[in-house]
């Protein structure tokens, strides 16, 4: 279970609308309590994919370390990462899979025409042989209920 | 030579849980494969069917990635850290 409030969901599908058509990418930092784990901050990253950004995208170990480094200063852990499929649906391609990590949640959405629409989160299974869907909690954000 | 190996959180579960390791090795090559001979589990994230280190994976002797060194036949001394260093890579099947 990965649970998401609405701004931070909201500023993932701006920035799959924003960087339309190529793909945007990033990381997503926040709390893992074992049963279930929580996005508490974003830290945006650039796509290193020059030569094909519209369906590909890549975070190089130094953006991995500055992004464990940003997670460590806020006080959290570096969860998952963030990207859109550009006029294709939120669900992993076999690229995905082939370079994907364990452990971590791959939130995936979907902008089609620009319009950033669904969103999904996923893990890749211990034996790497697929991907498996991550149930979504929708949350307020916090301070949102008064 | 004892080195010391860092673990990423990703593949600590196959690790028994541990952020680092220690081993005694003479290069970089030969501690990777005392990792994944204690750890058979991290074997299928390190490496591919074939042998060979994934390209995702980065392997840095204390902050050099070994790529630019002498690869996996890397000499390693006493007190080196081995540190794996995700990159992260996906996107939409076209």
């Amino acid at each position: 279970m990965l649970v998401i409030n609405s701004e931070i969901a909201q500023t993932i599908r701006d920035f799959g609308a924003r960087d339309y058509p190529n793909e945007t990418c990033g990381a997503m930092l926040g709390v893992d309590g074992g049963d279930g784990r929580e996005v508490r901050a974003l830290f945006p990253l650039t796509n290193r994919r020059d030569d094909s950004p519209r369906n590909r995208f890549s975070i190089t170990a130094d953006d991995f370390r500055a992004a464990e480094r940003e997670a460590k200063q806020q006080g959290l852990e570096l969860i998952g990462w963030y990207h859109s499929h550009p006029d294709h649906p939120a669900r992993p391609s076999e690229y995905d899979r082939e370079h994907a990590w364990p452990w971590y949640s791959y939130v995936i959405v979907s902008v089609a025409a620009g319009k950033p629409t669904d969103m999904t989160s996923w893990q890749l299974s211990d034996d790497r042989a697929a991907f498996q869907p991550e149930d979504i909690a929708w949350a307020v954000p916090p301070g949102a209920i008064k | 030579m004892a080195v010391k190996l860092e673990i990423p959180t990703a593949l600590r579960q196959f690790a028994g849980k541990q952020a680092t390791v220690e081993f005694n090795a003479a290069t970089v090559g030969d501690a990777l494969k005392q990792l994944t001979g204690t750890y058979a589990d991290l074997r299928r994230h390190l490496y591919t069917d074939d042998g060979r280190i994934r390209s995702f994976v980065n392997i840095y002797l204390n902050d050099e990635d070994i790529r630019y060194l002498q690869k996996e036949q890397t000499p390693t001394k006493d007190g080196d850290t081995i540190s794996i260093v995700p990159s992260i890579a996906g996107g939409a099947r076209i």
